[in-house]
């Protein structure tokens, strides 16, 4: 089956590598629960904020997968797979599909096997990663900087203005932080780490950014290490 | 040429009895589509494979989507922190804490708790199911060993933990995997009976916090925002009411602001996204700056025209806030101040505008909507610098909740 993309960029990449994904995707254990057929009725797309500013339409992620169309898979997976907001306004499906949770799922695979696309897709992206996986919680004060939200006004230079005093200003004494959005116990950022080695996370995030990988290998390795653990001990169980 | 026999474009037969939309009753299915999780939960504790937190008494009994009841914990309450509203809203979180301190609850403000992470996987898929799971069941592990019941504080961790239990209910695999996890932690697998957003029990307490009112807020007009992780992702926890919108829209947010006596003012995209979108927030700012002015703020502000609008969920704020800074360079009909339904209710019962609601984190001006709520914000916001201006003098000391 031909793309049904006229002007399909991935033409030269082998068949078989595309259904090698495509089977991954729909090997996962929650595609069952995702997709049961499509009517074509575009009611997920009139309620998806992504396809009214991007060349994108949940419908069209649900009609390839049920065709198993693997050609216009592979288009999808490596373009417009990005511009899904993931807000499940879609799931108001009358078929009870979840284009978004089919999205979800092609992410993960594209992270997995380190696509190029997604590596591009998540360049930007690799502070927040590195913030939540060290620090278990995802946005913190100091990241309100000008030169990073320029067009969120002039609040934001006040704040980081008076950054110190003003979170210092807050009454509850968890969120008196600067570098995490509240103060995070030692021991549980020790089990965070854990969990993330035991889940095979870092080995995901070496696919896409080995540099970030190897920061925060360290970064968990020194907490793990002072606490008394060994860092190899917790090998990936879902290889099992 | 006229066809002797015209096809009737008006095909509607007179005899028949068709219903006007205005005319129809709204009626709950009366079988719902999905299955009771409780049920399900219950049944994995009695097999032996989870052990359910219970929501502890006192607690009120409200209707969700599909005409289930859903208990709503009125104390001890393990505050389970939002990233976005802490690190970038932090008066969102104050009102919060500050609500059920001005009703003597017992509650608890753990650092034992992480982020559900769930921003992060909806943005860059960097995770997993099992981590996703081990992770939120660690939290639950934690809330039980502290010997409190989980309330949520964000929409997002709401909607994820929703998909977290659905997924552990149906995949005996994934239960595996987070068994194993949770036994290297040394934590009990344990999942709360409900997952509860606080906007849930603002909702129920809606009427206890009209008593406590002391700022008149009848001449104030809000739109409503509801968050699509609360009422999309996993819908059927979410509250609807008879009462409101006649149960076909969530009467989250709604029934809090009527309750104070503000206007709600209705407007054609109500069931539409924030924009926000998770990685496009951080970057790619252009898709949810032009979604949240032009699908949104700028559909109030014609349709509705109203002083504020409230919503309850982290990036909701934030996107809805934020983006309009700039899009006034684009002569968009924009601002609106936006705030949570927790600092809503903080201001009605008299909260400091600065020093609980913390305000001056937000971008649109608010200042019209204080002075219509009769507040004096000059004084509020001397009070405020000479609190920051004593904190300036000595880099050890903070604000405490006796100060306030
Ligand atoms: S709403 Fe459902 S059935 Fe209709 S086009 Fe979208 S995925 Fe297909
Ligand atoms: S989850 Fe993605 S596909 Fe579904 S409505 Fe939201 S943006 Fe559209």
């Amino acid at each position: 089956m031909q793309s049904i993309y006229k002007d399909a960029k991935y033409t030269e990449v082998p068949y078989e590598e595309k259904l090698s994904l495509f089977n991954e995707v729909k090997g996962d254990m929650r595609y069952s629960t995702e997709l049961y057929g499509c009517y074509e009725c575009g009611i997920c797309v009139a309620a998806c904020p992504s396809a009214r500013f991007y060349d994108f339409s949940p419908r069209v992620f649900a009609q390839t997968m049920a065709r198993e169309d693997v050609n216009s898979f592979y288009e999808l997976l490596n373009d417009n797979v990005w511009d899904c907001s993931q807000c499940f306004s879609c799931t108001c499906c009358p078929r009870q599909n979840n284009p978004g949770g089919i999205i979800t799922i092609m992410r993960e695979v594209a992270v997995n096997n380190g696509l190029q696309s997604a590596k591009d897709a998540l360049r930007a992206y690799s502070r927040i990663i590195y913030k939540v996986m060290t620090t278990g919680t995802q946005v913190s004060p100091d990241m309100l900087q000008p030169d990073f939200f320029p067009d969120w006004g002039p609040d934001v230079r006040d704040v980081s203005l008076n950054l110190d005093v003003w979170r210092r200003a807050i009454p509850p004494e968890t969120l008196h932080t600067v570098e995490l959005a509240w103060d995070v116990s030692e021991k549980t950022q020790l089990e965070l780490y854990m969990i993330w080695k035991l889940t095979g996370n870092l080995e995901m995030i070496e696919n896409v950014d080995e540099g970030l990988y190897m920061i925060l290998e360290e970064v968990m390795e020194e907490l793990l290490d002072e606490h008394g653990y060994d860092i190899d001990d917790f090998e990936n169980i879902l290889e099992d | 040429m006229q066809s002797k026999n015209p096809i009737q474009l008006n095909v509607v037969n007179q005899n028949l009895k068709v219903k006007k939309a205005v005319d129809r009753e709204f009626q709950l299915p009366k079988n719902p589509p999905t299955k009771d999780y409780r049920k399900e939960l219950f049944a994995l504790e009695a097999a032996g494979e989870i052990e359910i937190i219970r929501v502890p008494e006192p607690f009120v009994e409200v209707d969700t989507k599909y005409g289930r009841k859903k208990k709503i914990p009125i104390e001890h309450t393990w505050h389970h922190k939002s990233c976005g509203q802490c690190g970038h809203i932090p008066g969102y979180s104050t009102s919060i804490y500050w609500l059920n301190r001005e009703f003597g609850l017992d509650y608890y403000d753990p650092r034992d708790q992480t982020s559900c992470t769930a921003w992060n996987y909806y943005a860059s898929a960097a995770s997993n199911p099992a981590a996703q799971a081990a992770i939120a069941c660690r939290n639950f592990a934690q809330a039980k060993i502290d010997g409190y019941f989980p309330l949520i504080h964000c929409g997002t961790s709401y909607g994820h933990y929703k998909e977290v239990r659905a997924q552990l209910l149906h995949f005996p695999e994934l239960r595996e995997q987070v068994r194993k996890i949770l036994d290297r932690l040394g934590l009990p697998f344990v999942f709360p009976e409900e997952i509860v957003h606080y906007s849930e029990w603002v909702h129920v307490m809606r009427h206890r916090i009209a008593e406590k009112q002391t700022r008149d807020f009848s001449k104030v007009t809000a739109t409503v925002h509801p968050a699509c992780h609360y009422h999309k992702l996993i819908s059927e926890d979410a509250i609807y009411d008879r009462d409101l919108y006649d149960g076909q829209r969530t009467a989250i947010v709604t029934g809090v602001v009527e309750a104070l006596g503000a206007k709600v003012a209705d407007y054609s995209t109500f069931h539409d996204c924030c924009g926000f979108g998770f990685r496009h927030i951080l970057v790619s700012r252009d898709f949810s700056r032009s979604f949240a002015t032009i699908r949104k703020i700028e559909r109030m502000k014609i349709e509705a025209d109203p002083d504020v609008t409230i919503t309850h969920d982290t990036g909701c704020v934030t996107t809805l806030d934020k983006s309009q800074f700039s899009t006034q360079a684009h002569n968009r009909k924009v601002g609106i101040p936006v705030i949570s339904d927790a600092q809503f209710a903080a201001l009605a019962m008299g909260a400091h505008p600065y020093l609980v609601c913390q305000l001056h984190w937000h971008g649109v001006d608010n200042v019209p909507l204080l002075e219509l709520m009769g507040i004096d914000h000059e004084k509020a916001w001397k009070e405020f610098e000479e609190v920051a201006d004593k904190l300036q003098q000595d880099p050890e000391a903070f604000l405490t909740w006796e100060d306030v």
